[in-house]
C-alpha cells in the first residue's frame, strides 16, 4: 500500500518528518517517506511582474503579498514513486495529479500518450473530493435519498492499462455510487467539457455505465497536449471584516430584524465607521440568494446578519460592535448576539511556465532497527 | 413545473465564476431540458446574483447540461462577503427555475 497525499500544504518538509515522527511511534521500520517541494514560487512571482486573474499585477498588490504556490504537476510525484517512496507528501499540486502519478508509474504510460494520460486527469477528477462521488453532498429527503451518510464510504477507482475505471466503494460503507452520484461529480466545477481550464482532459464524451451494485463504468475520456504552464494561487491581505449576528423570534420576528438592520446602518453612518463594502442579511428570508427568493408567510425566527469590509481590523471592530450594542437599544427580545474581526487574505491567480516552478524530492528512509 | 422534477445539480465554484450542472434523472427528459433551460433563461433566473454573461455546454451522453456563469460570486470565493462565498447553496436556485 502506498500513500500519495497534497497535505503538506505550505511545508511538505515538515510533514514528511511528522509523518515520520508516526511511523516511528507505529514502529514502522524502512518506510520510505517522500518530501515534493517546489511549489513554493513566491520568489519568482515577485520577480517577474505578472497579471493575476483579478485585473492588478503583482507591483500593485506591493507587500500585501504573502504566498504564491503553483499547482505542480505529476513529475516529481512519479520520480518519488519510481525510487520506491511508500509515502509521497507534496504541497500544492494538481488535484488530478497525485491520482494520476501512480497510474503512470504503475502502467508505464508514456508522458506523450494523451488519450491514456486524459482519462487519467478525468478519474482524478471524480475521486478527489472525499465523499462528492459516493453519495456525499448529494442527498435530497424524497427526492435522492441516500442512507448511511455518517459512515459514508470514501471511492475507490479500480483502473484498467487503457485508463478505463469503474468508481465503487468498501462493501458495506454508508453511501451509494450509481450514475447519478458520478455525473454530478463528473460535472463538478468544470467550465467547457472539452477544454478544462486546469488539466489536459476532455470530458465532453465520456460517458457511465451502472454495471452492479456500487459499481459505474466511466469511459469515454480523452485529452490534448498540455499548455506548459502552471495555475498559480497568489495569497494577499486584502482587508479587514467585521460581522455581527442577532436572532429575533416569534411573532413579528422579520419586522423586529429589519428595523434592527434600520438602527445598525444609520449607527455605522453616524459614528463614522468607514467601510468600502457592506450586507445587511436576514438569514431566513434573503441572506443567501436575495429579496426576490423570499416565500410567502413569516418564519418562526431570523438572524440578522451584518459584514463590512474596511481598510483596518480596528475599524472592523465596530461593526460588530453596533450589531451588539441592539441588546440593550435595538428592538426588543434580541438574542444570540455574536461578532467577530478578521483579516481577509484572499487569492488571485496567475500562470507561470512549468519550469519556474523547480520541484524537487526528499526521499528519508525510517531506521532499521 | 419546478426543475427539480425532472433534474438534479450541483454547483462548482473558479475565482468569481460559478458552474452548475442540470442532470436529467431520465435520459429521455434531456431534450425537455435543452429546449427550456436555456442560457437567456438562466441568466435571468440569476439576474440578482450574477453580472456576468451564462455560457451553455450540452453534454448528451450524460443527459446533462452545464451553465457557467460568471461574475456569480461577489467577486469572488476568497474576498466575498457573502454567507455562502463559494455559491455552494447556488444548485438549489437553479432547481426553483419554473420550466
Amino acid at each position: 500500500m502506498k500513500i500519495v497525499t497534497n497535505m503538506g500544504a505550505a511545508n511538505p518538509t515538515a510533514a514528511a518528518e511528522a509523518t515520520r515522527e508516526i511511523a516511528r511511534n507505529l514502529g514502522l521500520k524502512g518506510l520510505k517517506i517522500a518530501a515534493v517541494t517546489g511549489d513554493d514560487v513566491l520568489a519568482y512571482l515577485l520577480e517577474h511582474d505578472l497579471a493575476l486573474d483579478n485585473g492588478k499585477t503583482i507591483a500593485a498588490l506591493g507587500n500585501s503579498v504573502i504566498s504564491a504556490n503553483a499547482y505542480i504537476g505529476v513529475a516529481p510525484i512519479v520520480d518519488a514513486l519510481r525510487a520506491g517512496a511508500d509515502v509521497v507528501i507534496t504541497g500544492r499540486a494538481a488535484d488530478p495529479a497525485i491520482f494520476l502519478a501512480p497510474l503512470i508509474v504503475e502502467f508505464g504510460w508514456a508522458m506523450d500518450d494523451w488519450t491514456r494520460l486524459g482519462r487519467g486527469a478525468l478519474i482524478g477528477h471524480l475521486l478527489e473530493c472525499a465523499g462528492q462521488i459516493t453519495g456525499g453532498y448529494f442527498a435530497d429527503p424524497g427526492a435522492k435519498d441516500i442512507s448511511g451518510l455518517a459512515r459514508l464510504g470514501f471511492p475507490i477507482g479500480e483502473v484498467r492499462e487503457d485508463g478505463e475505471v469503474v468508481v465503487t466503494k468498501v462493501a458495506g460503507s454508508g453511501g451509494a455510487v450509481t450514475a447519478r452520484t458520478v455525473k454530478e461529480q463528473l460535472l463538478y466545477e468544470i467550465h467547457d467539457p472539452k477544454a478544462q481550464p486546469d488539466v489536459i482532459a476532455d470530458f465532453s464524451e465520456v460517458r457511465v455505465e451502472e454495471i452492479g451494485p456500487d459499481r459505474v463504468r466511466v469511459i469515454g475520456g480523452k485529452g490534448g497536449p498540455k499548455a506548459g504552464l502552471l495555475k498559480t494561487s497568489v495569497g494577499y491581505v486584502d482587508s479587514y471584516v467585521g460581522e455581527g449576528q442577532m436572532s429575533y423570534a416569534g411573532p413579528n420576528a422579520v419586522a423586529r430584524g429589519r428595523l434592527a438592520l434600520d438602527i445598525v446602518r444609520e449607527r455605522l453612518a453616524l459614528t463614522g465607521v468607514r467601510t468600502t463594502e457592506t450586507r445587511f442579511d436576514l438569514i431566513g428570508i434573503d441572506s443567501l440568494h436575495g429579496p426576490a427568493r423570499t416565500r410567502d408567510g413569516d418564519p418562526y425566527e431570523v438572524r440578522l446578519r451584518v459584514v463590512g469590509r474596511t481598510d483596518s481590523l480596528a475599524e472592523a471592530q465596530r461593526i460588530g460592535e453596533e450589531v451588539e450594542t441592539l441588546y440593550t437599544n435595538g428592538p426588543a427580545a434580541g438574542g444570540g448576539a455574536w461578532k467577530v474581526a478578521r483579516q481577509m487574505v484572499a487569492v488571485a491567480s496567475a500562470l507561470i511556465p512549468e519550469a519556474a516552478a523547480r520541484t524537487a524530492v526528499t526521499i528519508e528512509e525510517t531506521s532499521h532497527p | 413545473m419546478k426543475l427539480r422534477q425532472i433534474a438534479h445539480s450541483r454547483t462548482g465554484d473558479k475565482g468569481d465564476t460559478s458552474n452548475i450542472s442540470v442532470i436529467a434523472f431520465d435520459p429521455k427528459d434531456y431534450r425537455l431540458l435543452v429546449e427550456r433551460v436555456t442560457a437567456e433563461r438562466v441568466a435571468a433566473h440569476f439576474v440578482a446574483i450574477a453580472t456576468g454573461p451564462v455560457a451553455r455546454y450540452e453534454m448528451p451522453n450524460v443527459s446533462a447540461l452545464n451553465f457557467v456563469i460568471e461574475g456569480a460570486l461577489s467577486g469572488g470565493v476568497t474576498r466575498a462577503l457573502t454567507l455562502d462565498a463559494h455559491g455552494k447553496s447556488l444548485s438549489s436556485l437553479m432547481l426553483d427555475l419554473e420550466i
